[in-house]
């Protein structure tokens, strides 16, 4: 098979990669801008991995808690994230948010009401007040198919089961975008004035997850190879709470909002553990005594809240240690209790989806039993560098949102504050990237032999003399990533782990795939390899480089937070064909924000 | 598990022998035979976890998503058939081309607000939506409308838009805020008219919405009404309902 000139060329202002929350945001944004827009996505329309948030959509709209408000939420960001946050974004994030949320609203979407008919706002850990905008615990699907049904009615092009594989860069501003047609194999060339990745996050490259295949990391890869830089790569998020039996559903996440709704944590001799891990840097704001906790529930001012929503980080590290001493369930994880807490219609009415779930694949009906969960790999905080107001990388032409994109989440992700930040940052991407085809006067090129370089790379393994098979590789790199590159890291198992890699990627070189381009998952993934090694490469350089515990990063070996690293991002970029890392200085925080940080009472 | 190979042109039955683990699913053999013998059967899934409707299939003839099934409803040792969606045209192994239905959305008349209250919110009471949020629940598996006998067999795909966009139409019909009058397009474009009611799409959503009790057969009642002259004139003495759009 050789690569012919067997190509489709399109001509677009905007080309956005990527389907989920943030990516139709932008197409959305992009064509009411004007632009002449393309949204991409690697499956069918409405399918990306947004389809599965569950909890809901973090905005301070003060229908519930009249004295939530912007600074509230850009407090708990900043905190959640061990302040190494990208101030000014979380600053944008918490601003917009409300306005956000109340347009989809404007679009279609059905929130849950409050009595006096606003939208219903529900807890989560690490939000002060109850905050997230939700429908039952499947407010993801109602996301995304209230921007897919705004971005049919705006009639923009989009381009499905077609999956971008490298930037195309003409003196240094961006240019297109080269990839094919899943479902034929062809090539697809994408000359774009502006081009804003939105295409999610890495997780696949881990054991225990709860991606889907589509998460593996193209758009970080993509962004490095065109010379953008990548910052805070060791940050990962392991969900406290995925499924942990039967083996074929380990990793299926269980929404925050089953412990936001009175759900609790136990280990294997009933005691709810989490009190005895709250950190220094939440005392004063989380309950010591299961008394306290408890009446939070009813009476949040006078009451300090349950250890139980605690972040994200500090959650999974706590099971982690439980399980680790030998406390933890018979299929190695720890019990989550909502059925002695809450009545069965009260959880079939406000977890549907989460009874559906364990019904339907463990057999477990969560109004009589308790749930076996564990920590499960679920997003990465890192990723590409962006200019907070614009969005645009440091290539020129090149915009990111979403899970893509680095620096809102600082080390660690409040939950609630992904579906938000791919509306906020969607939106705003989609805006710059209009603007600046509209600003664009010069022609788009795009080098003949360039692309037929590329479509030649692409087809390479169908030809090779290699045998080795695409699947195997990719299941042990996550085998190497979950044992090395996991919750708790120490550098000699980092280092191990980059040996791994190294052997990895020399195997994924002899890869060789049979069957022909239509539709062929054993191509697909041999190609998905090369960005999902990528990323377990910078994920793993910038945990060595990061000698200190922060956020989702712990280092057995540096166990203590540092203070110093808390003024410096680990940036990752490209050089010469290898990755290269620095530190770098945050940018300085005003104060008038630095005040909205201090304890409040 | 008996899996049909193939694409447009020919296809047929390939036996794969496959040791099996506690809780798998039918999708869970489907990827170890992609791991291990085919590595280019084609399939398509994304959330496994039945809340991105991707996996649907037939199995053992009967439509179902693939992640939802488990291996421990079937017998021990006995032969399982996996095939693609039947009303839709074959792109290879298990994977269809479902773009009738990415069509038909784009014909669906938006959604047209009235105006916010005077403090600019919109409210809306939990009682009114509960019933949208039913038709909400759909993950566009689109497994309605393979069993449609109207698409299915009757191949009317032209002028039938199935029943995940009848329910897409009550669920805009029946927003609070909606100011727009669909009949005409639930008729005329979407033509509901050549449903007969079998409740095929009912029995096989994964979701379980009452599609057609509460879908559809209002909807018809509802066109019923709009050519019934007494219900017109009632109608217009009360004067219920907005005009046509």
């Amino acid at each position: 098979m050789i690569a012919r000139p067997d190509r489709d060329e399109r001509e677009y202002d905007v080309v956005v990669v990527g389907a989920g929350g943030a990516g139709i945001r932008a197409a959305i944004e992009a064509k009411a801008q004007g632009a002449r827009t393309a949204l991409v996505c690697k499956s069918l329309f409405g399918k990306a991995h947004t389809v599965m948030a569950e909890g809901g959509i973090a905005a301070a709209l003060r229908n519930v808690w009249k004295e939530d408000g912007w600074d509230v939420h850009f407090r708990d960001t900043m905190r959640g994230g061990k302040l190494l946050n990208s101030w000014r974004m979380a600053q944008l994030h918490a601003l917009e948010a409300p306005d956000r949320v109340l347009e989809l609203e404007e679009w279609g979407a059905m929130f849950d009401r409050t009595p006096d008919g606003l939208i219903l706002q529900r807890d989560f850990g690490g939000h002060r007040y109850a905050r997230l905008a939700h429908v039952g615990d499947r407010t993801g699907l109602e996301m995304i198919r209230t921007l897919q049904n705004r971005a049919v009615e705006l009639g923009i092009d989009v381009l499905m089961e077609c999956t971008m594989q490298r930037l195309l860069v003409d003196d240094g501003r961006i240019a297109g975008a080269f990839g094919y047609w899943r479902q034929t194999g062809r090539f697809v060339l994408l000359r774009g004035k502006a081009i804003v990745l939105a295409t999610g996050g890495a997780g696949k490259a881990w054991k225990v997850t709860s991606n889907s295949w589509e998460y593996t990391g193209d758009g970080m890869t993509m962004a490095l190879d065109a010379g953008a830089d990548l910052i805070d790569m060791e940050f990962v998020q392991f969900h406290p709470t995925g499924m942990v039996w039967p083996p074929s559903v380990r990793g299926i996440l269980v929404t925050e909002g089953v412990r936001g709704d009175g759900g609790t944590l136990k280990n294997r001799d009933g005691e709810r553990f989490m009190f005895r891990y709250i950190p220094e840097f939440f005392r004063a704001e989380t309950a010591d005594n299961e008394a306290e906790a408890d009446r939070w529930y009813e009476d949040k001012k006078n009451n300090r809240r349950t250890a139980d929503l605690l972040p994200r980080d500090e959650v999974a590290r706590a099971i982690n240690s439980e399980i680790k001493a030998g406390r933890g369930s018979p299929h190695g994880g720890v019990f989550l209790d909502i059925c002695t807490r809450r009545p069965a219609d009260y959880i079939r009415r406000r977890l549907p989806s989460m009874y559906h779930q364990f019904k339907e694949l463990a057999g477990v009906d969560i109004t009589k039993e308790v749930m076996e969960v564990g920590p499960t790999c679920h997003y990465v905080m890192g990723g590409v560098r962006v200019d907070a107001d614009t969005t645009q990388s440091t290539v020129s032409g090149l915009f990111a949102a979403g899970e893509v994109a680095g620096g809102m989440h600082g080390s660690n992700r409040l939950g609630g504050n992904s579906l938000s930040d791919l509306l906020v940052f969607g939106r705003r991407a989609g805006l710059h990237a209009a603007l600046h085809a509209k600003d664009f006067g010069g022609r788009l090129a795009a080098d003949r032999a360039q692309l037929e370089a590329i479509a030649r790379e692409l087809l390479e393994p169908f030809t090779r003399s290699g045998n080795e098979n695409p699947y195997a590789i990719q299941a042990d790199l996550q085998e190497a990533m979950q044992d090395l590159v996991g919750i708790i890291r120490t550098e000699t198992e980092l280092r191990h782990a980059l040996r791994k890699i190294e052997a990895l990627k020399d195997r994924a070189k002899k890869v060789r795939i049979g069957g022909g381009r239509t539709y062929n998952p054993g191509w697909h993934t041999a190609l998905d390899l090369q960005s999902l090694l990528t990323v377990a490469e910078c994920v793993t350089l910038a945990a060595i480089e990061r000698t200190e515990s922060r956020g989702s990063h712990t280092r057995d070996d540096y166990p203590k937070t540092d203070a110093e690293w808390g003024k410096a991002n680990v940036v990752v970029r490209q050089k010469n064909g290898t990755i290269q890392f620095t530190r770098e200085p945050l940018p300085e925080m005003p104060a008038e924000l630095r005040g909205l940080l201090e304890e409040k009472k | 598990m008996r899996v049909f190979r193939g694409d447009a042109s020919r296809g047929s039955f390939r036996e794969y022998r496959v040791e099996t683990d506690q809780g798998m699913v039918v999708l869970d053999v489907i990827h170890r035979i992609q791991a291990t013998q085919a590595s280019d059967l084609a399939c398509r899934w994304n959330c496994k976890a039945g809340k991105c409707g991707s996996c649907s299939a037939e199995i053992n003839g009967k439509p179902r998503l693939m992640c939802m099934t488990r291996m421990n409803t079937f017998a021990e040792g006995a032969p399982i058939t996996v095939a693609p969606i039947r009303a839709f045209p074959l792109i290879r192994d298990l994977v269809t081309d479902v773009s009738y239905n990415y069509e038909k959305a784009k014909t669906v008349p938006p959604l047209r607000l009235k105006p916010p209250d005077p403090d600019g919110r919109y409210r809306m009471m939990q009682e009114d939506i509960d019933r949208i949020q039913e038709f909400h629940k759909c993950i566009e598996c689109f497994l309605c409308q393979d069993v449609c006998h109207v698409i299915r067999d009757h191949d009317l795909k032209r002028q039938f838009a199935g029943p995940r966009f009848f329910i897409k139409v009550a669920a805009l019909d029946m927003h609070p805020l909606d100011t727009r009058n669909r009949t005409e397009f639930v008729a005329r474009e979407a033509g509901i008219g050549l449903c007969n009611v079998t409740k095929c799409c009912t029995e096989v959503c994964p979701e379980g919405i009452h599609i057609t009790d509460n879908g559809i057969i209002p909807m018809k009642e509802r066109r019923a009404d709009d050519y019934d002259p007494i219900v017109w004139l009632l109608r217009k003495f009360r004067g219920q309902r907005p005009e046509p759009a």
